[in-house]
């Protein structure tokens, strides 16, 4: 049986290091979303039931996660003004202003800076 | 050498830079560092550990309860020795930063080392962080992702990468979704379903394109890997007590939305009859996660640029070529882990530890240990064969496509496209289908559409798959996307 099917004995150094990650706020276009410290903003936006924050160009298709760890690029999203960064990748903090990008300012890749 | 006004150099030179933080990596780092050479990691992640060992983040998450990492103690002692080096300045440590460039050495650039040029992994540049460093030897142990075939619906959201869901709940403690589906091939299927099922999900099927009496077939290479039978087994008593089905021999062969249009809601299943064909069943799942894997591609973007050369694995993903001592053909470039051939950690961790030896210049003075891991080795790839043999990607997964299918996401590239390209235009290699189409030519550069463009422009002609049709879909500039400002500076 593998080590994580076993229940844990929680010993008392344990209790003191568990406790809970500090609640941060952020928002998406507007709506109030809270994560936990740590998270990233891929996670906080699949935690609030958020599963897609961008369309694609040519289709217009919704996208959100993928490959989860920054091999896609599916998840890119603008966080304060910064766009085309990996929402998987990138940390959620108190106060961050997300953006989804409709098919119109979804980036490319010729021409535009990566 | 000039020196930053913060303090770290703005060129650093190194004695050995190894590229990747997962298993290989930093069992190379240690084992480098410990010969007395000074060595800097560079790894893409925030925290070390790639992606068998990814973690939440531990200053801010809160305690780790290590749920779901295998040979966590393994982890914590690899890290505490490099720790220790970085305190006495042997090791020097470069978190969340890429390389999108590597520049060997020699008669052709005039450099008499190693350059790597970097670049944030999230965000913008960092002025304390180097923009490149320079290294007499450099080790990749890039790792791997999973390997993805195209799907009709694949592209909605809520399908996911096998690993991504588990990169959610490891790393993140974050559910991806409430009813799942784990689909595809391989023994990495059982974890993800596993882990999904003890975090609250229903898994309501994990289905296995392969039949597990391949395994028979490979007495020898389990016979030699007992523990990797026991840890098989472990998952199938989780799925059996989760009472989660384990359907064999069958594909998820379409996913479709639910009323919404914009998330999936049904999967339909097929099974795979035994001369290779898809036959649709009347089964259809109601999911909101779809969590696909098809075994793993090796990270090659790296390895290309430096010129080492390739080969096609078992597995039939492109890795590289490396000799007993883990060096590459390209002479100081050493190469560890799932880039030399998909076999899991622990021969990550021997090879890791090997080529360390060797970039150290001190496998003469460590004969016995580097013969040990010749051993260790040789008995972990039979086993990684072995599992290979045992869950091929179908040959004739193409079948399940619809002319609407999107083969590559980022360019939402058809399979109608690619068959017109293929047959009427006259794309008869991978190189000229990806000009045509487009198909690798966008945001992720061909990491997940690769294989399948590969192997599409293969079907084609109708010959086998080879490592011309690889190459051209792992190989980019720059190997990591970068801003146009980090291009103009150098």
């Amino acid at each position: 049986m593998s080590e994580r099917d076993r229940p844990t004995s929680v010993t008392g150094a344990q209790v003191a290091a568990n406790r809970e990650p500090a609640t941060i706020h952020l928002t998406l276009d507007g709506r109030e979303l809270t994560a936990r410290a740590g998270q990233s903003v891929g996670a906080a936006l699949t935690q609030a039931g958020i599963r897609s924050w961008r369309r694609t160009r040519h289709g217009g298709r919704p996208r959100g996660l993928f490959c989860g760890i920054g091999i896609c690029y599916d998840c890119l999203i603008t966080a304060d003004g910064v766009p085309n960064l990996r929402a998987c990748l990138l940390l959620a903090s108190d106060g961050m202003q997300l953006t989804s990008t409709g098919p119109e300012s979804t980036p490319t890749t010729d021409g535009g800076a990566a | 050498m000039s020196v930053h006004p913060s303090g770290i150099t703005k060129q650093p030179s190194y004695d050995v830079a190894v590229v990747g933080g997962g298993p290989a990596g930093l069992a190379a780092t240690v084992a480098t560092a410990r010969l007395g050479r000074r060595v800097v990691l560079i790894d893409a992640g925030a925290q070390l550990g790639g992606q068998y060992w990814r973690h939440p983040d531990l200053s801010s998450a809160g305690a780790h309860d290590h749920a779901g990492h295998r040979d966590w103690e393994v982890f914590e002692a690899l890290t505490e020795r490099i720790r220790r080096h970085r305190q006495t300045g042997a090791a020097v440590h470069l978190a969340a930063t890429q390389v999108w460039f590597i520049e060997p050495p020699g008669p052709d650039t005039g450099a008499p080392a190693w350059t790597l040029h970097l670049a944030p992994t999230c965000g913008v540049q960092d002025d304390r962080m180097p923009r490149t460093v320079r290294a007499d030897r450099l080790i990749l142990a890039p790792g791997c992702y999973d390997r993805q075939l195209p799907i009709p619906g694949w592209d909605l959201p809520g399908v996911m990468a096998a690993g991504g869901v588990q990169a959610l709940l490891k790393g993140q403690r974050t559910l991806a979704g409430k009813r799942a589906v784990v689909a595809g091939t391989g023994p990495f299927l059982l974890p993800v379903a596993a882990q999904l099922a003890r975090n609250g999900a229903k898994v309501v099927a994990v289905c296995e394109a392969n039949r597990i009496g391949r395994w028979a077939k490979q007495p020898l290479a389990l016979a030699r890997t007992p523990a990797k039978l026991a840890e098989a087994a472990s998952y199938g008593w989780s799925l059996a007590r989760a009472r989660i089905p384990y359907l064999t021999g069958t594909v998820v062969m379409r996913i479709e939305a639910d009323s919404s249009g914009n998330q999936v809601g049904t999967v339909k299943l097929g099974r795979l009859r035994s001369d290779g064909g898809v036959q649709p069943r009347p089964k259809r799942l109601e999911v909101d996660l779809v969590a696909l894997g098809w075994g793993f591609t090796p990270a090659l973007e790296l390895v290309s640029a430096s010129g080492a050369e390739t080969r096609v694995d078992v597995d039939r993903s492109l890795v590289a070529v490396v000799d007993d001592r883990q060096q590459s053909t390209v002479a100081g470039l050493y190469i560890a882990g799932e880039a030399t051939g998909v076999g899991g950690a622990q021969l990550a961790l021997a090879e890791g530890e090997l080529a360390g030896i060797a970039a150290a210049d001190a496998t003469h003075l460590e004969r016995s240990r580097v013969r040990a891991l010749g051993r260790e080795i040789r008995r972990l790839r039979a086993f990684a064969v072995a599992m290979h043999r045992s869950h091929p990607v179908p040959p004739r997964w193409s079948e399940w496509l619809t002319p609407e299918t999107i083969v590559c996401r980022c360019e939402e590239v058809t399979y109608a496209r690619v068959s017109e390209a293929s047959t009427r235009l006259g794309a008869t290699d991978a190189r000229t289908l990806k000009l045509l189409t487009r198909c690798g030519m966008g945001w992720c550069q061909g990491h997940v559409c690769g294989f399948a463009t590969a192997a599409l422009a293969a079907a084609g002609q109708t010959r086998p798959l080879n490592a011309e049709d690889l190459r051209p879909l792992a190989k980019q500039f720059p190997c990591a996307p970068v801003p146009l400002g980090s291009l103009l500076e150098d």
